[in-house]
């Protein structure tokens, strides 16, 4: 993976984004910092720098984990290569594993370098590391999430742009699926609403630890993994 | 041969959809057999191949290696499996050290055994020279070579070879199927291919498919040394076509080009000695003599051309 141009352009990129994004927090908490320290318990660095670049990543992550993700199968059917890890003495299921694993180490690597910037702050106050924390183990879970979903996707298709494009659309649709709940429609907007990545992510850059959010987390991850290992599966016994 | 069975098929049979690709082979694989797998195009060959490599899973049928169900303990039998697909599966970005290596590391070779399987990977397959470059800069016989020596890193039992010398030159076609000759000795092989004479020079046992199904399972002796019906003779001084009919056992006589004669018979030594004798007697100058075999090609034809007179 980083053997190949993309994996560096992609992590440069996003650095660069959520850096701006992340400068623009910090610009706007400078112009009230001297309304907030005349607030009782005004919000912190925490509230208004943190939660919201870490927000801002997600989004920026929405748009890239397709690109990193359309080739982990794809491009093995397209070259031909699959047949190598077919024929060697490994189930479907260490396959998927070891793509995701791969995949989770580089999202992994870009994770670090958001906290390094955040943590950055540390040199002009304080934080609260709890709510901190919180909001990583959310974008974390996130990706882990992008990722099981762009590599099931990636089985589908030899095509890497058809799964990126794919993978995209799907993401996006979860995002906003909370949108649609927002509207008059009730129960169903509700059961949409729950349904959207946003609503468990929400809550966790609050700094509030729900178990059912969390859970919401690895079953997704779990269904799109077994959905993949599946996929490889059948088209064994079809072709 | 009471060897070892390393490959056991039995009853294969593979659908894609509606059609019918395989249809319920069977067939076995000892050790120190090289297998030359040969049929028209379509006709099941790298389904086949495929199925018993593990990339597709046969519709109805089992395949075992080396005593090893593929289907119940599929980690165990492809332990036991190089499998080199028609394009070889190769990852263009990588050096064909770190390829091999990773190649290595996928069929589970402990740590410190890696490195010396990749060389001796690397030095059966002549690429000592190309270890540091990037495969997807090598020529095709390179990366051939390169799809070979992933087959046959960890030692398999069994190695599976589709179409191996597409597109080599002369002399590599030379190398590959002498490495081949000495996968031989100790593995088992099958071999697919369309170059007859390939399977002539290689092969142990010829294995002729068909529409899906097995037309000819014989040792490659066997194919080559059918039975002999006719001689192929040249006299400085020619006998008249009678003298040559009057022999014993001698069916017809016809007129090759540059002079030759064909003598058709009706089998055994008898009219081989014969012609011998009155050459001698006659003063015919006996120039050539030889016994003309079927070639394999002349088999596959025959085998695929009645099939399609019958089927239509």
């Amino acid at each position: 993976m980083f053997l190949s141009p993309l994996a560096w352009t992609v992590l440069a990129v996003v650095q660069f984004i959520v850096a701006y994004l992340f400068l623009t927090r910090v610009d706007l908490f400078l112009q009230v910092q001297g309304r907030l320290a005349a607030m009782d318990s005004a919000p912190g660095l925490t509230d208004i720098i943190v939660a919201p670049a870490l927000g801002n990543s997600a989004v920026v992550l929405l748009l890239v984990a397709p690109l990193l993700t359309m080739r982990l199968v794809s491009e093995e059917r397209r070259s031909r290569t699959l047949s190598l890890l077919l024929s060697a003495p490994v189930s479907m299921t260490e396959i998927i594993l070891g793509k995701y694993l791969g995949m989770l180490a580089f999202f992994g690597v870009m994770l670090l370098l958001i906290t390094a910037m955040t943590l950055s702050l540390l040199a002009g106050g304080t934080l609260d590391f709890g709510m901190l924390a919180t909001g990583l183990l959310g974008l974390g879970l996130l990706m882990a999430s992008f990722a099981a979903l762009g590599l099931f996707i990636s089985t589908l298709t030899e095509q890497p742009t058809v799964a990126a494009v794919g993978t995209f659309g799907v993401l996006l649709l979860l995002w906003v699926l909370d949108w649609a709940g927002q509207g008059s429609m009730g129960e169903t907007g509700a059961v949409f609403a729950y349904l959207s990545l946003l609503r468990h992510f929400q809550p966790l850059l609050q700094g509030v630890v729900d178990s059912r959010d969390l859970i919401y987390f690895v079953l997704f991850i779990a269904t799109f993994l077994a959905l993949g290992i599946r996929r490889l599966d059948a088209e064994r016994l079809q072709g | 041969m009471d060897s070892e069975v390393l490959i056991g098929v039995e009853h294969l049979s593979r659908y894609y959809g509606d059609t019918r690709a395989v249809n319920g082979i069977g067939f076995e694989l000892r050790r120190g057999e090289v297998l030359g797998f040969l049929g028209p195009n379509g006709a099941g060959k790298t389904t086949t191949m495929q199925v018993i490599s593990g990339n597709l899973a046969p519709t109805s049928g089992r395949v075992s290696v080396g005593g090893v169900d593929l289907l119940d303990k599929p980690k165990v039998a492809k332990a036991m499996l190089g499998y080199l697909p028609e394009q070889p599966p190769l990852y263009r970005e990588l050096t064909v050290d770190e390829y091999l290596q990773s190649c290595a590391r996928l069929n589970r070779i402990a740590p410190p055994l890696r490195r010396a399987a990749v060389a001796k990977a690397k030095s059966r397959c002549g690429l000592e020279s190309v270890g540091p470059r990037l495969i997807g800069n090598l020529s095709k016989g390179f990366r051939q070579r390169v799809g070979l020596a992933q087959a046959v890193i960890h030692g398999p039992a069994v190695v599976i070879l589709d179409e191996p010398t597409v597109g080599l030159d002369p002399i590599q076609i030379r190398e590959i199927r002498h490495l081949i000759r000495e996968l031989g000795q100790q593995h088992a092989v099958i071999l697919s291919t369309h170059i007859l004479p390939e399977v002539q020079t290689v092969c142990d046992r010829v294995l002729i498919i068909h529409r899906g199904e097995i037309a000819l399972d014989a040792p490659i002796g066997e194919v080559a040394a059918g039975d002999v019906h006719s001689l192929r003779v040249a006299f400085a001084s020619p006998p008249p076509g009678a003298a040559l009919e009057a022999l014993p056992g001698v069916v017809g006589v016809e007129t090759l080009a540059g002079g030759a004669l064909r003598v058709r018979h009706a089998g055994g030594p008898q009219t081989a000695l014969a012609i011998g004798r009155e050459a001698v007697a006659g003063g015919w100058d006996l120039l050539e003599l030889t016994p003309e075999r079927p070639s394999l090609e002349q088999v596959f034809i025959d085998l695929v051309y009645k099939d399609r007179a019958n089927a239509t």
